[in-house]
């Protein structure tokens, strides 16, 4: 009998679900905006996805529908990469310690 | 063009770096290098996609186009964006994130040559669920996130929009989300595939519009939740680790953090969900209220009241966001620090609209964040306080929480600034917040309230100390 290989997609899931929670409940709770504007960043890695079905296909016709939708989703998730990315360094740039000169 | 194997290690490796990204916002020490780990680890998935697919073509050089285009508005925004908005572009951004996962699941629909799922009308069984799951959750995120968007913004009214027989219909509706995709599976039929992202869309919107102001923040958390488990949908079906363990990551402290502001406001996470929660219904005492004296008193006041004091407690909400007031704040604290008074700032969980709203406003008005505090940490230090001075906050300093089982409030954690001394409450009128009950510290002995704008306040204050 052969493992589906499914199941070690399920398995690496189900494993990064337990290292997120215990990951996530270290997160000081002062940063939790950054928290979030950093895990919209990440999860726009579903940019991957929008770049092959852009490049997909044969190089005479670059605009059939799945290569339009595709090329859809990469402007959205590039939209998404730099502005997560860019607003949570500009907001961990608050954080660093301030020199107490009073 | 590279092995599926070694891709599939890079891909591991992008993976990882996500999760030292997270493990980085453990203190805000090693959060900035945290954030170049999440940097790096996009550099390589991205760059180890176009090798994947090695064919270089027209095309490639449309990709980078449009992948500067998205990028050049992102950093646009990121650089414009006021500290203030936050929850209106978190918001926003995760409905991009939903609607991405969106169309990368209609272009795997259409082209499923391209993901190895099997040929147009004959598309894996797996991959076919997986999609419809990945594309369903995208397109509930997207159409709520608009929602939250649009509420967080002021464009739409904060208060629940209800209506008889809501939650029937929600849950019709989400079980025909679940029908079309087992017809969709059987027939390969595309109008199934269509139908169902529409119907998503609508329950999307029907889910967020029932949810008032006060539990944006839970909303909030949660759409961030969904985007994650979207992110694992198209995972799946595109066979990508890095997408797998991004989108539990991502799915997995939504999740958290709904928890933590549910627990917040001492509510479950389906009472928010079923919504109606902060209309005008609920606001009960308005007789009592006309009859009860309230000391109120002005900014010299206040300053003669500070002035005096050896420590005070600041205790910022939603009305300081609004009122930008952080920096006439930071200046405040400032004199009073120079006169030997010690000065710390209690954030509540649920402070603001996101989580963690309150601490990026003081982040951003240069206060250290080692004098802000978090609830358990400092409610004991009250009694041993002067002044508290309340800035914006309401809901979450009322002491009815603890002391009336009828209030809608009951339960919730609060700060217990009555216990100061004396409190000041800088805020515009005696109306109540959020969660529509009066809060009965206006009319308390030791509290004097401060009418006015938190920041025209605030600086009157500076300039009478």
């Amino acid at each position: 009998m052969e493992i589906d290989p499914f199941i070690f997609r399920f398995s690496i899931f189900i494993l990064a679900i337990f290292v997120g929670y215990y990951v996530v409940w270290s997160v000081t709770p002062s940063l939790h905006t950054p928290l979030m504007s950093v895990t919209n960043a990440i999860s726009s890695v579903i940019i991957v996805g929008a770049i092959i079905a852009a490049l997909a296909g044969s190089s005479e016709n670059i605009f059939e529908t799945s290569n339009i939708f595709g090329f859809l989703a990469i402007v959205l998730a590039a939209v998404n990469i730099f502005g997560g990315f860019l607003v949570t360094q500009r907001m961990l740039q608050m954080y660093k310690k301030k020199k107490k000169n009073k | 063009m590279i092995s599926a194997n070694l891709s599939a290690i890079f891909y591991l490796i992008s993976g990882i770096l996500f999760i030292l990204a997270l493990r980085g916002l453990s203190s805000p020490e090693t959060s900035r290098q945290g954030n170049l780990f999440g940097i790096l680890g996009m550099i390589i998935a991205i760059t180890v996609t176009f090798l994947t697919v090695g064919n270089f073509s027209t095309s490639t050089i449309y990709v980078f186009i449009f992948l500067l285009i998205g990028g050049a508005i992102g950093a646009f925004i990121a650089f414009k964006i006021p500290m203030t908005a936050m929850p209106e572009l978190v918001a926003g951004f995760h409905s991009l994130v939903g609607l991405a996962a969106v169309f990368v699941a209609i272009s795997a629909f259409k082209n499923p040559e391209a993901f190895n799922l099997g040929i147009p009308g004959d598309i894996k069984l797996a991959s076919l669920i997986e999609m419809s799951i990945g594309a369903a959750v995208g397109a509930i995120t997207f159409s709520g996130s608009i929602i939250a968007f649009l509420k967080l913004r002021g464009i739409m009214s904060g208060s629940p929009i209800t209506f008889p027989g809501q939650h029937i219909v929600n849950l019709l509706i989400g079980i025909s989300i679940f029908v079309l995709i087992y017809f969709l599976c059987s027939s390969q039929s595309e109008s199934f595939f269509w139908s169902m992202i529409a119907i998503s869309f609508l329950i999307g919107v029907l889910l967020i519009i029932p949810i008032g102001g006060a539990d944006m923040p839970v909303v909030i958390s949660m759409l961030n939740s969904y985007s994650g488990w979207a992110a694992a949908g198209i995972g799946f079906t595109l066979e990508n680790t890095a997408l797998i363990i991004t989108g539990a990551l991502v799915g997995s402290s939504g999740a958290i953090l709904s928890y933590i502001m549910c627990k917040g406001m001492n509510r479950s996470f389906f009472s928010v969900i079923l919504g109606g929660f902060g209309g005008d219904a609920s606001v009960s005492k308005d007789k009592k209220k006309d009859q009860k004296p309230v000391k109120s008193g002005n900014a010299e006041d206040a300053a003669f009241l500070l002035k005096n004091a050896s420590s005070v407690i600041i205790v910022p909400g939603y009305g300081m966001a609004v009122a930008q007031a952080q920096h006439a704040l930071r200046e405040m604290v400032d004199t009073l620090k120079k006169n030997d008074i010690k000065v710390s700032y209690a954030v509540h969980p649920v402070a603001g609209r996101m989580p963690g709203h309150m601490n990026v406003l003081l982040a951003e008005a240069n206060v250290p964040y080692d004098e802000v505090f978090e609830l358990d940490d400092i409610n004991n230090d009250f009694a041993n306080t002067d002044v508290a001075f309340v800035i914006g906050a309401n809901d979450v300093t009322n002491p009815v929480a603890k002391t009336d089982p009828q209030s809608p409030i009951f339960g919730m954690p609060v700060l217990d600034v009555e216990k100061c001394k004396s409190v000041l409450f800088v805020k515009r009128s005696l109306s109540p917040g959020y969660a529509g009950v009066d809060n009965e510290l206006f009319y308390r002995e030791n509290t004097m309230m401060l009418f006015a704008d938190a920041k025209k306040m605030t600086e009157d204050i500076v300039k009478n100390i």
